[in-house]
């Protein structure tokens, strides 16, 4: 396959965690503007593929390679990926207490404003952001003021998340069972916010468990993922068959060709 | 992780650097001579002297104290010099035209202009280097308003009336030895006094800086809020960076009579010596406040220097009704080593005490709080609040806490809690994938962690903190 017009090529990655092999030749090409739902029984490795792509410490590249609009992600720090247009969604986001949502997001902002040789913005544009990013996903302008994540409900949480994707304006943006946990509303906040963000350039890769996310969250493509690998793919058809019958009836086939599709 | 994090925290010292200042510096050694010679340079009168020659004597039958939570060698006090100038100080220069420009520059080069056109419009400076006072700005603008604000060794010939009835009327010569030695030898500090009823129109504050090798820095501080009055006074300190320890050993006493409010602020940023320990202040220094009736005291500090830091600054709860408040922030790294705190010790009915204290480790430093809350049998319906947090970087520094309560009276309260926390992985992570550098990012996660304590300091101070600390964007939601 041509690399012409991809945004995130992964080849045959092979990743390990404490020595445990999870990823075993994962192979993914997205294109600008298109959304891949990724589903898969627990332990398959989703979550590993998000901290993988993003550099987290622990995570281990055995083989294989993985490029950002043809910048090769491995030979960056995590930041210079962030910087370069990665967004992860986390699924556990993580308290940071003192730190306000707000100065922690304009820290954000401007470090990668800052790397791209833009100026910074000023507290008071920054906050007009920040208030309009707050109202797209639903949660009080008051949350600027609390702790990043502090105190915050399950759902509260997921809907931060996706403000700050809002706000960062990535390239390619991983959602890992942002959708885990909420009730219907707080899903369809979350799914507007992400809709919100589409347009021809930016890509998603959306980490789910559950058909229903896909209902409002169109994927161009459906992969499964089971024991590190891509063992199907499709369109959006294929979440609803998994929905009805599960993984298992998947594990047996062989894929490889379909991969390469 | 660790490894990016100790690389954030090694930030430089940038006050390191030495002046080239012709010093007129006394041999190194300790007896009543000594004591004499101070007292004869700084030309005060008997009283003053014999004061100092019992404190010594005092000072000789005690022992340097060990139930702090430090190691270190010990300090051969025959080994240090008592008393350092700049030569150009000698004739007492009387306005700022007359000052050495090497002074001048030396506080310009730590952020502190001494020209009155450039600085601050509302904080007037006291500046020590070494031994003596080098300029008070803004002195007669705060005449107009009653306010005292001069070096001590001057009060002593101008105010002897007030330093009489005050200086150790707090911190008695023999509440411990380096308050005795400081008695005995102290060479400059800042006298503020407040006149009833005055709200002190500026902010006032005193720049220590030790340059000379060899002395040590035995600052006394005494100020008054006199009836009815309100006082913000704040501190700052520096020193080269030398291989030597320097001793630090200073006394500050805050009187705030009936109704009065002082509220006293130090960054305190000594050179804390070398990564593997080397050099650095080693800062012994004794602080207390009394409060009359209905008044308050409150004691901010962040001290992110000095290889060794023993500091408690207290407040004596005197009168019914009164206030005492110590917020804490300690950040040691290297091998620095830091074991502070408070006491507050409540006499007056329904008096009040709050204790913030947040001691950040990294490195394979030490860190300790130390606090004491008293309630003594008169204290009907006093009330303390302590809470402790202490945040650990990486996993070869120490904190420790030690509260000691001693409540006489059954109807006080005394509430106490504490936490102990990591600066996570996750929470490393997170900022990471948000495209802020792993320097950025502790700096962050400790700012927070300190958010309670910084919003306490005066906002010109709060930038300096930050500075050490890199604040940003605090409190810019309205
Ligand atoms: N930090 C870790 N330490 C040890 N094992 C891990 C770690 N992270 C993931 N794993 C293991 O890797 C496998 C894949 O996990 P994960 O990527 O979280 O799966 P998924 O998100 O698909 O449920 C699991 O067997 C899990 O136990
Ligand atoms: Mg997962």
């Amino acid at each position: 396959m041509s690399n012409e017009n991809v945004l995130l090529s992964i080849k045959d990655l092979h990743a390990s965690v404490e020595e445990k092999n999870i990823l075993k030749g994962l192979n993914l090409d997205i294109k600008p503007g298109e959304v891949h739902a990724i589903m898969g029984p627990n332990g398959a490795g989703k979550s590993t593929t998000g901290y993988v792509l993003s550099g987290r410490d622990g995570y281990e590249v055995d083989s294989g390679s993985a490029t950002l609009d043809g910048q090769d992600l491995f030979d960056m720090d995590v930041e210079e990926r962030a910087r370069a247009g990665l967004f992860l969604a986390f699924q556990y986001p993580v308290e940071i207490p003192g730190v306000s949502n707000l100065e922690f997001l304009k820290v954000s902002v401007d470090s990668q404003r800052e790397a791209r040789g833009e100026e910074a913005l000023t507290s008071a544009e920054f906050l007009k952001l920040a208030k309009e990013a707050c109202k797209q996903v639903n949660l009080p302008v008051s949350f600027l003021k609390r702790g990043v994540n502090e105190g915050f409900s399950g759902g509260e949480k997921k809907r931060n998340e996706i403000m700050q994707m809002i706000l960062l304006k990535p390239k390619l943006c991983i959602l890992d069972e942002t959708d885990s946990g909420l009730d219907i509303d707080a899903m369809q906040v979350v799914a507007n916010g992400v809709n919100s963000q589409r347009d021809s350039e930016r890509s998603f890769i959306v980490v789910t468990h559950y058909q229903r996310l896909l209902d409002y969250i169109k994927p161009d493509f459906v992969h499964v993922l089971a024991d590190g690998k891509i063992v199907k793919s499709g369109d959006a058809s294929l979440a609803k068959e998994l929905e009805a019958q599960g993984y298992a009836w998947l594990q047996t086939e062989p894929t490889e060709d379909e991969i390469e599709d | 992780m660790t490894e990016q994090i100790d690389k954030a925290l090694a930030r430089e010292y940038e006050a390191g650097f030495v002046s080239a200042v012709e010093s007129e510096t006394f041999e190194p050694g300790l007896d009543e001579d000594v004591i004499r010679r101070i007292s004869e340079v700084k030309g005060e009168p008997e009283w003053m002297l014999e004061w100092r020659l019992k404190a010594f004597r005092v000072w000789q039958e005690m022992e340097e104290p060990d139930w702090a939570h430090l190691s270190y060698p010990k300090i051969d006090l025959q080994s240090v010099s008592y008393y350092s100038a700049p030569k150009s100080m000698k004739d007492k220069p009387k306005s700022l035209d007359e000052v050495d420009p090497e002074l001048l520059r030396t506080y310009e080069k730590l952020g502190i202009p001494l020209v009155e056109q450039q600085m601050l419009a509302g904080i007037a400076v006291d500046a020590v280097f070494d031994s003596v006072s080098v300029v008070t700005t803004f002195r007669e603008k705060l005449e107009e308003a009653g306010v005292i604000f001069c070096p001590i060794s001057e009060a002593v010939h101008k105010y002897p009336d007030l330093i009489k009835k005050y200086i150790g009327s707090v911190v008695p010569t023999k509440d411990n030895y380096f308050a005795a030695l400081n008695c005995a030898v102290f060479t400059d500090g800042s006298f503020v006094y407040i006149p009833k009823g005055t709200r002190c129109p500026m902010e006032l504050s005193t720049y220590f800086r030790i340059n000379e090798q060899n002395t040590g820095q035995f600052e006394r501080t005494l100020i008054i809020a006199d009836e009815g009055s309100h006082v913000s006074y704040l501190e700052g300190c520096t020193a080269p960076q030398r291989d030597e320890n320097q001793l630090h050993a200073a006394v500050v006493e805050l009187v705030a009579l009936d109704n009065a409010e002082i509220k006293y602020s130090t960054v305190q940023n000594w050179y804390p010596g070398d990564e593997d320990g080397k050099g650095g202040i080693y800062n012994f220094v004794t602080k207390r406040g009394i409060c009359h009736t209905n008044a308050k005291i409150s004691w901010t500090q962040v001290e992110t220097g000095s290889a060794v830091t023993w500091k408690y600054p207290s407040c004596v709860l005197k009168g019914d009704n009164s206030i005492g408040e110590f917020y804490s922030v300690a950040l040691t790294r290297g091998r620095q080593q830091a074991d502070t705190g408070t006491k507050m010790i409540h006499i007056g009915k329904n008096t009040k005490s709050t204790i913030i204290s947040k001691g950040i480790s990294a490195g394979k430093s030490n860190n300790s709080y130390r606090g004491l809350v008293r309630m003594n049998p008169g204290a009907e319906g006093a009330r303390n609040f302590t809470q402790c947090d202490s945040l650990l970087i990486g996993d070869q520094c120490g904190a420790h806490t030690f509260p000691y309560v001693e409540s006489r009276n059954p109807s006080a309260i005394v509430e106490h809690e504490a936490t102990t926390s990591k600066v996570s992985d996750d929470q490393m992570f997170l900022c990471r994938q948000r495209g802020v550098d792993p320097e950025k990012a502790v700096s962050m996660i400790v700012n927070g962690f300190c958010k309670e304590v910084f919003k306490e300091l005066p906002m010109e101070f709060a930038v300096e903190a930050g500075k050490l600390l890199e604040i940003s964007l605090e409190g810019s939601v309205g």
